[in-house]
């Protein structure tokens, strides 16, 4: 009844069709979704300095809290900033090889890919890493991005600093799929809460990082002011947790030696 | 064919309707798509979208697999009802992303795994294969509405008991917590879903003897 060529045919022209409408669909929407996905990272920055928003205002609520926006080299120099609406560049070399109009639009997993390229010996262009200085209550912050792998695929967040740049003024995580109950509660304020106060420098100084500690801070050799608590069960997203602090931050440490000592 | 036209909303028809919701519930008696009814119940709101998600995607799926039915090979025919699955969940998918981002969010991979929601393709190949237009919407919408209440009445039991919210208000009032009322964290687990469409299951079979089988 329905020949080999009639199949073939129906087949192909159904998956064309079908392709045809769905790229269509996703042309149309892709400015509805990107504007959502901006506000989230917006969302994501003011929450971590404690700044309450929702979707539809928090571009407003940006404007109102931002100071500047800088993107520093792993060298510890100001290669970019925003201020006022106005654009700033102090490289161009790295201003030529980037299509970055504000430190804002730092893609964060590029960026540190390009530095683990570097890392292995590849010349790449230098990465450069995004801070938000943002005020509230007279009081100033610095918010960065910070991302890294869990169980299951990324998790990423944003710590905001008190003006020392070293005590952790607020932290927000989340996570694309770690397992629910588990790896998924790093999203919880509990987990998150448990990093205000901590400190990234210890007292000479030095660069530590926080850790995620499995069995807990108060059963190990970790300062209590550099570790929090890992979740039971959720070692290996603890784990990921721990790294990206490491590897994130530790991208600021010649920035804020340079500035801020 | 018969020559006079059948009404609109015949006995039949409305039947398409009525029966999903409740003598063949593709919950409560077929135990189908109870993977995302654990899933997506732990709130009313996410639950509710999936449950319209689902309607859309049955409802149009059907309508078009049922325009389809005399071109469709045999042989190829899961090959195209996936393909329309597919396609439909994409666009759902797409369209709350863009104007439901947090809910989007929140479905995650349920959204997406309407592919593999064994209601619809069920009712492709049950119905709309061998059936008209009009009636494969009817038998979408019905089953999809017996799918999405079934769905609502655990979400909402889920977020009442679990997080002492209905649809993000707080319904329990302050003052059961301070008399040491606690919201049962079990609720928010997967597991109580399974408990909530048991008892379901239980007062539907109460209610009417005809769904209890012999043995």
């Amino acid at each position: 009844m329905f020949t080999n060529r009639y199949i073939f045919t129906y087949a192909s022209i159904m998956v064309i069709l079908v392709a045809a409408i769905l790229s269509t669909a996703s042309m149309v929407l892709k400015p509805f979704q990107e504007a959502n996905v901006k506000a989230e990272k917006i969302q994501g920055i003011l929450a971590s300095a404690n700044i309450e928003t929702s979707r539809e205002d928090a571009e407003v609520i940006f404007a109102d809290h931002i100071i500047e926006e800088l993107a520093v080299d792993t060298k510890g120099n100001v290669v970019m900033l925003t201020k006022d609406g106005k654009t700033e560049w102090f490289n161009d070399e790295i201003k030529a090889a980037v299509k970055y109009t504000r430190p804002f639009e730092i893609k964060l997993k590029e960026e540190l890919r390009l530095k683990s390229y570097a890392e292995k010996g590849e010349t790449v262009r230098p990465a450069i890493f995004p801070i938000f200085k943002l005020k509230k209550d007279g009081k100033e912050f610095f918010a960065v991005p910070v991302r890294g792998m869990g169980l299951w695929g990324p998790v990423w967040g944003n710590i905001a600093f008190e003006s020392d740049f070293n005590t952790i003024a607020g932290a927000i995580f989340d996570h694309k799929g770690e397992t629910p109950g588990l790896g998924a509660e790093i999203n919880q304020g509990w987990f998150e809460g448990e990093f205000t106060g901590k400190t990234i420098f210890d007292e000479q100084h030095k660069f530590v990082s926080v850790a995620v500690v499995k069995g807990g801070v108060a059963n190990s050799n970790i300062s209590p002011s550099h570790g929090v608590d890992a979740i039971s069960g959720g070692t290996i997203t603890s784990n990921g947790v721990s790294d990206m602090l490491q590897d994130c931050l530790e991208n600021y440490v010649p920035f804020i030696e340079k500035t801020l000592k | 064919m018969s020559n006079t036209k059948e009404p609109l909303f015949s006995a039949k028809n409305r039947k398409l309707l009525s029966i999903p919701m409740s003598k063949e519930n593709p919950i409560t008696i077929q135990v189908l798509g109870i993977c995302s009814a654990l899933a997506v119940t732990a709130k009313l709101e996410p639950a509710f979208v999936m449950a319209l998600s689902v309607t859309a995607v049955m409802a149009v799926g059907n309508v078009i697999i049922s325009l389809l039915r005399k071109t469709i090979a045999p042989r190829i025919r899961i090959i195209v009802q996936l393909v329309v699955i597919a396609a439909l969940v994409i666009l759902v998918d797409q369209v709350l992303k863009a104007f439901l981002y947090d809910v989007s969010k929140q479905l995650s991979v349920f959204v997406g795994l309407i592919i593999t929601n064994c209601i619809i393709m069920g009712r492709f190949e049950a119905f709309a294969m061998s059936n008209k237009t009009w009636p494969s919407f009817l038998d979408g919408l019905g089953n999809a509405a017996g799918y999405g209440w079934i769905l609502i009445v655990v979400a909402f039991f889920r977020e009442l008991l679990g997080s002492g919210t209905v649809w993000g208000y707080q319904v329990i009032p302050e003052g059961f917590y301070n008399f040491g009322y606690k919201d049962n964290g079990l609720m928010i687990l997967p597991p109580a879903a399974l408990i909530v469409v048991g008892i379901i299951i239980w007062v539907l079979r109460n209610k009417d003897k005809e769904l209890i089988e012999e043995n």
